[in-house]
């Protein structure tokens, strides 16, 4: 099997995958990463949103020979210790219900901020309503991107 | 919580003296006041749901399972309450399934409070006391002059304290007291309080451990390939291209299908996509939803009678108006946002479950029973579930997991697909209904005739109708609240193979949009006002009437909205709560916008505010993508449905602003879990019906008003 290099969470990583395995079950299986989530493996529900490069990627539909020297950040090397402004806004306004999908909804609110970072409602619905969630959180996401945009965003 | 330390304690029966700890364990079954009995548990255990470090850490087991719906932190508040802890010191975990301990172990039907609220506060209030004697005994001081508080035991009089952590080891030594003195509920300084959860910090930094994200040496990942028809079964099948694909290890025959096991996910899928199976469709390989509503609507007119109240039949002839309606709520798939999964490890003498299930001692007799083993050889560890709502009461996946580790010979993990979740049944079971109503000449409801045909949750997993009637299925409909002089409802069971299941609210997820939607359509009829007809009919129920007044007067009922505009208003009493909810709706281009729902909920007491407000928007998030999206088809046997593509759920920009304002006078505690859902769809299709004077009388509501 073909190996690759890749740089996840600022660390470099290699493994030794068939070239077409998504991302996705490289970091759950081979690198036990397990905060970026399976949710339909065709990329209709986000819960698998990682960054690459900064942009929002979903590891469910990347095959891990597209990844190439792109930075890959999952929900793990968001901070070290939850002090990124989205985790404690998450925190504080106590959005996470069943808890699947919100690593998704935190890189992909983290990747809002850093584009619009004092992002309006409209912004926000546009930007967060491909990432689904079953309990229903989504007033509470949308409250915490206000909270953490007050703190700063990124 | 640390709900990622995959636990291996094992319990011994029989107490080991110093350092094992006392467990005290409650006789559940009839008891009002639960009687503690005595059992034995591991080091630092104060009791079965308390364990108090020497580092003055408080860990509290937990036997409910937390699916989102916020029960570890508002059964720890209960505990914490009692105990007399610092807050900022209490973790949880999820309890081992045990039986003697903990009793029957399940969560579901919005029990979780209703169950503990009295017991917890009796373990807590057991510990701080066995705490108290332990402080007094080590100090040489009477009992009463010792008191806790925030940790500590406190001899006032002479100015000494001890942390509970300095005396768990002793105090775990002591007798549990018969009957511990409970804190007045005006004393209370956490619960009622709105507390954050305790689980928050895991899940969202990606460390909180889930079935699915579970490893243990060893194991093999498995997909199943099962029958693409309800009742179908294998015919035969050919190993040898699953067997090429690189990282396959294993293809093996389980009663529910054929097991790929691979080293990964990515190969397991590839395995089971090259696996070639021919399938023996059954009797069922050529229904569809039309010929499944042929059936039902023949069985209509001979149903068990569910309740019968004056004279329908003579009412319905001598009225005014009378009104002959179908309607028809689909099959519903739970899809929770985690697909269910198991990790099972069958050895020849023990078995370890990994998983996140609902319903821990039903896994333990499962796979007890499929391994071989006594019941107490089975180790259940409840992992965090994404999401539950019912479906992983099943436990389905755990069967499957355990007999795939049998017949493999290590430790396994079953993976369902997204497609596999949705397909595999545990569904809401479809429901077709008839209905006849009448109204005098005041518009007063005067009849009310309901045939439900649907099929039968209790027959579906191994129990037995009684009289004819599956309970679960009849919910707010045999037991109609309203005061209708002429009342008689009906059920009949089509026997479907379609596996059917509890799904968020049970029957009352259909009942209630049913019977809420028939109703304003005997208002309009009699030229009456939505909620001045159910206020005129309530008077036998002042809490479901005082909710909705409640409900009504928030939303400004009695205000006029703009063209395509409209409330909608809906009241249930349901899992020992009233709920009442009016929506906002509009209609523009065809399309349904809910932009506003307002939501009175009297569940008796509260516990932390917070989780009801969550929860209240949780219902109303999936009664709503129910309402407007959720339908599981069927077609040559099977489900159509696989994917988000073509079972939608509610998005952020679709999410209506909701208010909740709570009634908790002490009443009979209620459940909340559930509470939410079942008053959106009826308070929405009402306001549709007001809209468009045509009634919603199949659900989902679908793109039905778009050119």
């Amino acid at each position: 099997m073909p190996e690759y290099s890749l740089n996840v969470n600022g660390s470099p990583r290699t493994v030794d995958v068939p070239a077409d395995t998504p991302l996705l079950w490289v970091l759950r299986d081979e690198l036990l990463l397990t905060g970026t989530k399976y949710g339909c493996g065709t990329g209709q529900c986000r819960s698998c949103t990682v960054l690459l490069d900064g942009d929002v990627a979903f590891a469910c539909l990347l095959p891990i020979e597209s990844v190439g020297d792109r930075e890959v950040q999952t929900i793990e090397g968001l901070s070290d210790d939850r002090s990124h402004p989205v985790q404690k806004a998450w925190i504080e306004v106590d959005v996470p219900q069943c808890g699947w999908c919100q690593p998704g909804q935190i890189m992909s609110a983290a990747a809002l901020l850093a584009e619009h970072p004092d992002p309006t409602d409209e912004q926000i619905d546009e930007w967060m309503s491909p990432v689904l969630c079953r309990c229903g959180t989504y007033n509470r996401i949308r409250e915490a991107i206000h909270v953490a945009a007050k703190e700063g965003g990124r | 919580m640390s709900g990622h330390e995959v636990s291996r304690r094992t319990f011994i029966q029989v107490s080991g003296g110093a350092g094992a700890g006392l467990v005290l364990g409650f006789s559940l079954v009839g008891c009002r006041r639960p009687a503690v009995a005595t059992g034995a548990l591991d080091e630092g255990a104060l009791n079965a749901w308390i364990r108090i470090g020497t580092d003055d850490s408080v860990t509290f087991l937990i036997s409910e399972s937390e699916m989102g719906q916020g029960i570890h932190t508002a059964l720890a508040m209960l505990l914490a309450e009692e105990l007399e802890v610092d807050w900022a010191r209490v973790s949880t975990e999820h309890a081992p399934a045990n039986r003697t301990l903990y009793g029957r172990q399940s969560t579901g039907g919005s029990t979780s409070i209703r169950t503990n609220h009295e017991r917890l506060r009796i373990a807590g209030a057991s510990a701080r006391e066995m705490l108290i004697a332990a402080g007094a005994a080590r100090w040489d001081v009477p009992v009463s002059e010792c008191r806790a508080a925030d940790g500590q035991v406190v001899h006032a009089s002479s100015g000494r304290s001890l942390s509970y952590g300095s005396l768990a080891d002793e105090a775990a030594l002591l007798p549990p007291p018969d009957e511990p003195t409970l804190k007045d509920p005006a004393e209370f300084r956490l619960v009622g309080q709105r507390t954050r959860r305790l689980d928050s910090p895991e899940k969202v930094d990606g460390s909180a451990v889930f079935g699915l994200d579970v490893s243990v040496p060893g194991m093999l990942t498995a997909l199943v390939a099962r029958p693409p028809a309800f009742g179908g079964s294998v015919r035969s099948f050919d190993a040898a291209a699953a067997l090429a694909v690189p990282g396959v290890r294993q293809v093996v025959e389980i009663p529910t299908g054929v097991v790929v096991a691979a080293d990964g996910f990515w190969a397991a899928k590839q395995g089971r996509d090259a696996l070639s199976v021919e399938w023996d469709a059954g009797d069922f390989g050529e229904a569809s939803d039309a010929s499944i509503r042929e059936l039902c609507r023949e069985l209509a007119d001979d149903g068990a009678v569910v309740a019968d109240k004056g004279d329908v039949e003579e009412a319905l002839s001598a009225a005014k108006t009378r009104i002959d309606a179908e309607y028809d709520a689909p099959f519903l798939a739970h899809a929770t946002m985690e697909p269910v999964n198991c990790v099972a490890h069958v050895r020849d003498d023990g078995c370890d479950i990994w998983t996140g299930t609902q319903a821990q001692t039903s896994a333990q007799d499962i796979a007890a029973e499929i391994a071989g083993l006594r019941v107490e050889q089975v180790n259940v560890h409840t992992m965090m579930l994404g999401g539950g709502f019912g479906r992983r009461s099943r436990n389905d996946f755990v069967a499957e997991a355990v007999h795939a580790s049998k017949a493999l010979g290590a430790p396994v993990k079953v993976v369902y697909t997204r497609e596999d979740d949705m397909r595999a049944g545990s569904y809401r079971p479809v429901a077709y209904n008839r209905f006849s109503g009448a109204v005098d000449e005041s518009g007063n409801a005067v009849a009310w005739e309901h045939r439900i045909v649907s099929p039968s949750i209790i027959r579906s997993i191994g129990g037995r109708l009684q009289n004819g009637v599956d309970p679960t299925a009849t919910e707010n409909a045999g037991d109609l609240g309203y005061g209708i002089p002429n009342l008689k409802v009906t059920y009949a069971d089509p026997e479907l193979p379609v596996s059917v299941h509890f799904w968020r609210s049970v029957s009352n997820s259909q009942n209630i949009y049913l019977t809420e939607c028939f109703l304003d359509e005997l208002a309009a009829a009699g030229g009456r006002d939505p909620l001045e007809l159910r206020l005129s009919l309530l008077d036998a129920h002042p809490r479901r009437a005082r909710a909705l007044r409640l409900a009504a007067e928030k939303a400004g009922w009695s205000d006029r909205r703009a063209d395509g505009r409209a409330l909608g208003c809906a009241v249930a009493e349901c899992f020992g709560s009233i709920v009442a909810q009016v929506a906002e709706v509009e209609l523009v281009d065809g399309e349904v916008r809910v932009p506003r729902v307002v939501c009175a909920i009297d569940c008796g007491i509260v516990v932390n505010p917070d989780t009801i407000e969550a929860q209240v928007e949780s219902g109303i998030a999936y009664g709503l993508s129910a309402a407007l999206y959720g339908q599981i088809s069927i077609e040559n046997g099977g489900a159509v449905e696989g994917n988000f593509d073509r079972y939608p759920i509610v998005r952020l920009r679709d999410m209506p602003q909701v208010e909740t304002h709570i009634i908790a006078e002490g009443d009979p505690v209620g459940g909340i879990g559930e509470v939410g859902l079942p008053c959106i769809a009826p308070a929405v299709c009402n306001a549709l019906f007001a809209i468009t004077g045509e009634p919603i009388r199949r659900l989902p509501i679908g793109d039905r008003f778009k050119s």
